[in-house]
Formats: C-alpha cells, sequence, structure tokens
C-alpha cells in the first residue's frame, strides 16, 4: 500500500521531470526513451518504454517500482529492440541522452576523515558543493552549456544533468572528451601521487577553478574542519605527496618538534600549512616536480572526483530526478548551483514526511501547484522555472529554427 | 578571409603536392595477384609495427621517428606514383581483410589512425593546409581583434604544456570543441562558450579525428555492400590473374555511390564470393588476418578447466602480476570494482574457469561483504554477461597486454598493468614477493624506467621460471599457458627419471 501510494507520488514528479526531458517535436521521441525499473523483490527491469505519460502512469501505478532510472532515446523504440540488427543500418541503438555526471562522496573516503562510508555530515557535504561549482561554471562558461540541472542523489551525493541539444547529440567519444578534461585524479593507491599537474603554469579552467573555489575552501574549511595537518599521522598522507624527500623530510622534523605546542588545534593547521606553502614556494626549489606541489595537494583533497563510466557512454542509466532514495526516504531534489552553499542535505524531505504533510492538507486541486502546501514546493517551483520552462523554450526554438532552414532549403532549390 | 598571423613569411620555393593520400575512392588501377598478397603483407608489417610501439606505450617523438623507418622499410620506392599505387592498393587490400568483424575493424581503425597522424606531422604545412581544406573541416581562423581579446589565455594553455606561444606563424582556428575531442580531453586547447582554440600545430588532431571518422564508415561499409567485381581475367599461357581493385571495392561519398561499370555480377563479400573465390582470393585474405593478431585465448582448450580449488595454487605459481595483484585484493578486500572484475574475471575465463565455478568463485570471495542474495542481484549477471550468456550475447575476449597496459585505473582500482601503474616502491615489493631476486629486480625497473612494460613482464617471467621466454609477454593467458607448459615439462621431467 505504502509502496503504491509512494508511486503515484514519483509518478507525478516524475511526469514533470519526464516533460522536460521529451521535446514535443518528434512524436516518437518519448516512445523512444528507455526507462528502467527496480521492482520491489529487486527485479530490475530495463528497455521500458511508454508512448505517452498516460502509459507511464500506468504502468508505474501497476508494476510500483521503487526506483526507477532514465536511458537514452534509442533509434527505434526499445521494445522492439529485437527485430532489429546489431549493425548494418538498421540499428537499435542509442541516438540522444543528455550529458550526466555523478560525483558520490564515498569516492572521497581517502581523504575525509570526519566520516567514512555512507555517513554523510555537514563537516564534509561541502566537497559537493564544490564540486557543483566547479563543474558548473565549467560547463557553462567553457563548453558553453546552459539546460544544466542538477539533483541530490539522496544520500552519497549528486548527479547533473545536461540538457542541451547539443549535449543530447554527444558522442560517445565526445562524452569522454569532456570526461576526460574534467579528469585530475590519476592513480590509487598503487601508486602514491593521485594528482600531478605538470607544466610551469595551471590550464585556465584548473587555474579557475583553483583561485575561486577549491582555494578558499581547503584552506578556510577543510584544513582546519578534517585537521589534516595537527597530528602525523594525518600530516604524513600530506608529506607523501611531495615529491622531493628532502623537503619532506624537513617540514616533518620541524613538526615533529612541535608537537607539544599550546595552540589550538584550528591554528596548528594554519601555520603548518603556512609554513608548507613557504618552502615549497619559495623560488629556493629548483627542483620542477615542486612547482606545483601546492596546487596538487589541494586538488587532491578538494577537486571533484567524477564517476567516468557513468558519463562516458550513452547507454548509462541514470536514477530519475525527484526519485525516492530506498534507503534515506530522501527525495531526490534539485539543487540551485547559484545557491548551493545554502543546501542542506539533512533537511531534505523525505517520504514519509510528505506523506503526512499530504494527509493533512490534501494534495491542492490546482494541478499547476499541487505540491504548493509541501515541503517539496519549492524543489518543483524551481525545478520549473529555472529549468524546465527555458528548456522547452529553447528546444521550441531550436524546432522551429530547424524548420525554418527547411523550408529555406526546399525554397532555394525551387527557385531558379 | 582574415587570418591571424603576426608575420607572413612567403611560403617555400617549391609548390609541395601533397602525397598522402586519402582514401577516399579505390582508383583504377589493376593488380597482379602476387602483389595483392606482398603490398598488403608489407603494410601490415607498417601496421603491426606500429602496434608494438603502442604497446610498450613509446612517446609521441618516438613514434614519429618509427612510423619514419618502418614506412621507409617497407613502403618506399623511388617513383613516387609507384609508391602511391601501393599505398592505396595495400590500404584497400587491407579493408577487405578487415572489414569482417567488429575487432579487426577495431584494430585496422586504430593502426591506419595512427599512421596517417604522424605522416601528416610529416607534410609540409602547404600540403597539410590542402589536406585540411579537403576535409572541408568547420573551422573560422580567429581574427586579429578577437585573438588580442584571449592572447593571454592561450599562452596560458601553451605554457600549461611547457610550450611558449609560437612567435612568428601563430595561427590559430575556432573550432566546436566536439570536432576536436583528444585535445579537449588532454586540456590542450582554451575552450569558452563551447569553441576551442586550436592552434595551427594542433591542427593535426582535426585532421585525424576526420581521417578516423571516414575510415570507420567506410570499413563497416565495405563489410556490409555488395560488390560489383570483373571477371578476372585468365592468362591462358600463364596464369596470372588481374583484379581490378575499384571493381572490388566501392564507397560511398556524398550520398552518390562510385561505381566502377564491368559487370553486373553482384556478389555478397562475406558468403557468395567465398565459396566462388576460394581458390584465388580467400586463403590470402584469411592468411593475411589470422597470421598477424594471434589467438585471442577466449577458447581455453590448451590447458583444460581450471576449478575453484585449483585457483589459489595456480595464482601463486603462473598468474602473472597483474592478476596476481587483482587476485591478492580481492582476497583482502572481499571485493574489487568493475575494472578488475572484468580484467580478473575475463582472464580467469580463458584459464578456463567455467561460469559456475567463476560465479561460485567471486560470490565466496565477497561473502563477507555481499550477501548472497545482493550479489546474485548485482553481480552475477555481470559475470553471466562475460560469458555471453546475457543481452547481446557477446563473448569477451580476455585483454590483452596493449589493452592493460592503456587503462586508466583511479581511485579504489587494482586493474592495470603494475609495471606501468605502480609506483617504483611498490612494484619493487610486489616484484620481491614474486620471489626475483635483487638482481632480477633493477633489470625489471630499468626496463620499466624506459616504458617497456612488457619486456619488463617477460624479464619476471624468465626469472620466476628459471627459462627464457623468446616471444615476450604479449598477453597474460599466454604467461599463463607458458608458464604451465613449463611446470608440465618439469613434472614429466621427473617422472621419466
Amino acid at each position: 500500500m505504502l509502496s503504491c501510494f509512494l508511486n503515484v507520488l514519483m509518478y507525478i514528479v516524475i511526469a514533470v521531470s519526464a516533460d522536460g526531458k521529451h521535446p514535443a517535436c518528434d512524436k516518437s521521441y518519448f516512445g523512444r526513451r528507455e526507462f528502467s525499473f527496480t521492482l520491489e523483490n529487486n527485479v530490475y527491469i530495463r528497455f521500458q518504454s511508454f508512448n505517452s505519460v498516460t502509459e507511464m502512469e500506468n504502468s508505474i501505478k501497476e508494476k510500483c517500482p521503487f526506483k526507477i532510472d532514465i536511458g537514452p532515446v534509442y533509434s527505434v523504440d526499445p521494445a522492439k529492440r529485437h527485430a532489429y540488427a546489431q549493425s548494418g543500418d538498421n540499428v537499435f541503438t542509442p541516438v540522444e541522452r543528455e550529458l550526466v555526471f555523478d560525483v558520490d562522496i564515498t569516492d572521497y573516503d581517502d581523504v575525509r576523515y570526519c566520516c567514512t562510508g555512507a555517513d554523510v555530515f555537514l563537516e564534509c557535504w561541502p566537497l559537493m558543493t564544490i564540486a557543483i561549482k566547479v563543474i558548473d561554471t565549467a560547463l557553462r562558461d567553457d563548453f558553453g552549456f546552459n539546460h544544466i540541472l542538477w539533483v541530490y542523489s539522496g544520500r552519497y551525493g549528486v548527479h547533473c544533468w545536461v540538457c542541451d541539444g547539443k549535449a543530447r547529440r554527444l558522442t560517445n567519444e565526445q562524452r569522454a572528451a569532456i570526461t576526460d578534461y574534467f579528469r585530475v585524479h590519476k592513480g590509487n593507491e598503487n601508486s602514491h601521487r593521485k594528482v600531478s599537474l605538470p607544466g610551469p603554469v595551471l590550464h585556465p579552467f584548473l587555474a579557475r577553478s583553483y583561485t575561486e573555489v577549491l582555494e578558499g575552501f581547503f584552506e578556510a574549511k577543510l584544513l582546519p574542519n578534517q585537521n589534516l595537518l595537527s597530528c602525523q599521522e594525518r600530516y604524513e598522507k600530506i608529506l607523501e605527496m611531495i615529491p622531493d624527500a628532502s623537503v619532506a623530510s624537513e617540514l616533518r622534523g620541524r613538526w615533529q618538534e612541535n608537537k607539544r605546542a599550546s595552540m589550538s588545534k584550528d591554528d596548528i593547521n594554519h601555520v603548518r600549512w603556512e609554513q608548507l606553502k613557504f618552502v615549497l614556494q619559495s623560488g629556493k626549489q629548483k627542483t620542477r616536480g615542486l612547482r606545483r606541489c601546492v596546487e596538487e595537494v589541494v586538488f587532491s583533497f578538494t577537486y571533484p572526483r567524477l564517476d567516468m563510466e557513468v558519463s562516458k557512454h550513452m547507454n548509462h542509466l541514470l536514477k530519475a530526478p525527484f526519485c525516492v532514495h530506498p534507503k534515506t526516504g530522501r527525495v531526490c531534489v534539485p539543487i540551485d548551483p547559484n545557491n548551493c552553499d545554502e543546501f542542506d542535505p539533512t533537511t531534505v524531505p523525505t517520504l514519509s514526511q510528505l506523506l503526512e504533510e499530504l494527509n493533512r492538507g490534501g494534495l491542492r486541486q490546482d494541478a499547476k501547484n499541487e505540491w504548493d502546501g509541501t515541503s517539496l514546493g519549492e524543489s518543483v517551483k524551481f525545478f520549473r522555472t529555472s529549468f524546465l520552462q527555458p528548456l522547452l523554450k529553447s528546444c521550441k526554438e531550436e524546432i522551429e529554427s530547424s524548420y525554418n532552414a527547411k523550408l529555406q532549403q526546399s525554397k532555394n532549390t525551387l527557385s531558379w | 578571409m582574415e587570418v591571424f598571423q603576426s608575420h607572413r613569411k612567403s611560403s617555400s620555393n617549391n609548390v609541395s603536392v601533397s602525397t598522402l593520400p586519402l582514401y577516399r575512392s579505390a582508383p583504377p588501377l589493376e593488380v597482379r595477384l602476387e602483389d595483392f598478397e606482398l603490398f598488403a603483407m608489407d603494410r601490415l608489417r607498417v601496421l603491426k609495427g606500429i602496434s608494438d610501439g603502442l604497446g610498450r606505450g613509446k612517446k609521441p617523438e618516438e613514434m614519429e621517428n618509427l612510423v619514419a623507418d618502418l614506412w621507409k622499410e617497407n613502403m618506399r620506392h623511388p617513383q613516387a606514383n609507384e609508391e602511391t599505387n601501393k599505398d592505396v592498393i595495400s590500404h584497400f587490400v587491407l579493408r577487405l581483410v578487415y572489414c569482417r568483424t567488429e575487432e579487426l575493424r577495431k584494430w585496422f581503425l586504430s593502426m591506419e589512425t595512427t599512421l596517417f597522424r604522424y605522416r601528416f606531422r610529416f607534410q609540409s604545412s602547404e600540403a597539410q593546409r590542402a589536406l585540411m581544406s579537403e576535409f572541408k573541416l568547420p573551422y573560422k581562423a580567429v581574427s586579429n581583434a578577437e585573438f588580442e581579446c584571449v592572447k593571454d589565455k592561450l599562452n596560458q594553455v601553451a605554457r600549461s604544456m611547457g610550450q611558449t606561444l609560437a612567435a612568428v606563424d601563430a595561427v590559430f582556428y575556432k573550432v566546436p570543441f566536439e570536432e576536436v575531442p583528444e585535445l579537449v580531453a588532454g586540456r590542450r586547447v582554451f575552450i569558452y562558450k563551447g569553441h576551442a582554440y586550436v592552434a595551427m600545430n594542433q591542427v593535426v588532431s582535426l585532421v585525424v579525428t576526420q581521417f578516423r571518422s571516414y575510415l570507420s564508415k567506410a570499413l563497416i561499409l565495405t563489410n556490409s555492400i555488395e560488390y560489383v567485381y570483373k571477371g578476372i581475367h585468365k592468362c591462358t599461357k600463364t596464369p596470372c590473374y588481374r583484379l581490378s581493385i575499384k571493381a572490388l571495392i566501392f564507397c560511398k561519398q556524398d550520398d552518390v555511390y562510385q561505381v566502377s561499370i564491368c559487370n553486373l555480377a553482384c556478389r555478397k563479400w562475406t558468403s557468395t564470393v567465398r565459396e566462388q573465390e576460394k581458390d584465388r582470393l580467400a586463403p590470402i585474405v584469411e592468411a593475411l588476418c589470422t597470421r598477424y593478431l594471434g589467438p585471442d585465448y577466449s577458447q581455453p582448450n590448451e590447458v583444460g578447466e581450471i576449478s575453484v580449488k585449483d585457483i589459489d595454487r595456480i595464482a601463486k605459481t603462473s598468474f602473472p602480476l597483474c592478476m596476481r595483484h587483482l587476485f591478492e585484493k580481492v582476497r583482502e578486500d572481499h571485493h574489487l570494482k568493475h575494472g578488475g572484475r572484468m580484467q580478473l574475471g575475463l582472464f580467469l575465463k580463458g584459464v578456463g574457469l567455467k561460469l559456475d565455478d567463476a560465479l561460485a568463485f567471486w560470490k565466496a570471495e565477497f561473502a563477507p561483504k555481499v550477501s548472497a542474495e545482493r550479489f546474485d542481484k548485482e553481480y552475477a549477471y555481470n559475470i553471466r554477461h562475460n560469458y555471453g550468456r546475457e543481452g547481446k550475447r557477446t563473448d569477451y575476449t580476455p585483454y590483452s597486454c596493449q589493452k592493460i597496459i592503456s587503462s586508466a585505473p583511479g581511485v579504489g582500482d587494482h586493474h592495470g598493468c603494475p609495471y606501468r601503474h605502480f609506483s617504483e616502491e611498490n612494484l619493487r615489493a610486489a616484484l620481491v614477493r614474486m620471489g626475483a631476486s635483487s638482481r632480477v629486480v633493477e633489470e625489471v625497473m630499468d626496463k620499466v624506467r624506459n616504458r617497456h612494460y612488457q619486456l619488463a613482464c617477460t624479464l619476471t617471467f624468465e626469472a620466476v621460471h628459471g627459462s627464457s621466454c623468446d616471444a615476450g609477454i604479449n598477453h597474460p593467458n599466454q604467461y599463463f599457458i607458458d608458464s604451465q607448459k613449463i611446470l608440465q615439462s618439469k613434472v614429466d621431467g621427473i617422472q621419466f627419471t
């Protein structure tokens, strides 16, 4: 019973989000979109497709999925895929898919000390905030994308959906290129250094990320909150990142002496950080590897860690916005990138909270603002006005201009 | 057209004709059957040499020299037009050979693209510009005014790569970023509002992308379309067969099929032609293909079956370092990320582990962290997929060294090639654990420093087994098979005495 009600809820918001992803230009577009359902008994069914939103609603009510993923738009209706060949002309293959990103706090486990695994406290959530800032700015300024939706994944992190037409039509190779553009971490526990920034200066994208977002956050928040330099176990990790062993041991020596300093913990972190910066940047160091060492440390701790595989392939399925996370009960609400500092994962509405609110007030009759009376109201409104409407407008403009272009072309060919 | 350049020097005195063919269409040449094979084999040597070079992780400068040497050794001809003929003919013949399966197409595409890239770099800038316009690249040269605005950023990008903005002939092109994925991926261009600012010397990337895209489509087309072919002229006295290349292959360009007329006999290459030409063409074509690619180890019939209880033992004695490491990590962490599961899982399949045993193995290893039910839901599907029992039913082949070396393990991953991806410290420790003496470790590290990862692995193999491995290690399953052979012969040896 509960799960069925859950799904009516989800359907309503998903229909809202579904509309956004299915510009009504081509009647078959919606029908060629793949969805996948995760059902009650953990059964996972792929290649679900629907010819209308009503059909989708009915299927959701009937099947009661507790998670809905959105996949690409294929060349043909996924339900008919078996009739098509693997290769050649008549093929079943993705033709459009939003550019998506997935950032997960568990990928930062080796650099956060406040909690591990799936616990997310407010101490480390800011890592997600800066991931949003860095990536969002690059997507808009560098790549020229406009229709970007950031969504809380419900527990561990955030998802990003880039819905511009240009983005939807990117090939796997182009997606991989964008993902590699964003990639800074290489290597793992088997090779010590994970971030290597060669070259005398940073690429403009990295430099901007550093000066506008990462450096400030690292020094003001991360360093003191995570006590990155306060004790040997912690500072060893940073000293390991210094390629010059003599510099590292010089600092180590100094810090071991000062163990019993009577400063407060905060001060220790800052003092030591300043010492480290001075030693590395003082210009005394001729070794090439040290030039960008300070930045490398900051990047190691703060730079966004994307799940590469999610972004590279068109056929990767991703959880739909406004789904309810099965373990936390929280709704996957949109996050405003311009206000992401204010986002608090611990105050995101949960399913039980919503049920209670709806039981009390009931769903409003006015279809446009049916969620206004609930704690989901703001999110839905934001989604509609900041994302959905501009996207629909732009899709319409795209259709119109391509129609006009075709018209012009046929006029030209007709003219003598 | 406005083109930004600080000083425009007059171009070099001789007009350079571009000698680099684009293989857009098959020329109307006739070629003797013997040359058909010889030309193709010479070109195949070049491609194989390139493949080896890439597998060893050679740097671009080294690859440039390698390609020049390979071309000189195998494809040069004193007369320019003869050289071009051989170039074109050999390319088209190899298209026939390598169009037939996805894996072959991928390899051929990769090698031909690399070959093209380095040959393009040798061309004069006039020739390069001519080639660019052939590809109809949708580029715009950056105007003076715009250049002034972005100059600082362009400079910054150049310096971030350890270069300086080319002082004299600095020409930049503004291109949609989608056109230059390689440059974007490596952060080697400044990107603003969806446009990449590409330096002239990076233009290679643009051209190569176009070349690759064209060839990729052409290969698929070559496999699926029908051929119009001329009858084979049989000389009555001395049997020499002449084939018209253009009649054999046609390609689609600008929505118009270019067909060489002649007979209207249409055959599908993959079926009927093979029957008819069995005595003539097919053996040559088949031989060319299998000779150079080596076994793919997807059918492990040489070694026989392996069961779960054997794995521990054979891991210690016969696994190459990459697989040993993965195996140890699975045992230690009771988990592996996707990349590791693929690399190790497919290797085990090649080793002879049957599907049921594989499922049992992974399930047992993951048991402390993953319940049986969760395993069945989240991991079993992928394992069955690897064995070709789900989805597309592709029977995935175990990864070769080349593939493993070029992978990119990230945080939390353990796959990849330890000789490439481990830090020096960790690699030394791992080698010692494998039983290598300190002298061997030094030799191996020397190879690693020179980026000869497969040679490093070969040295390890030789040290561990106490016998030489002349062929070198190219594939983890080859390492395994060779290792088992040696151990088996030792056992047999004892039995005989």
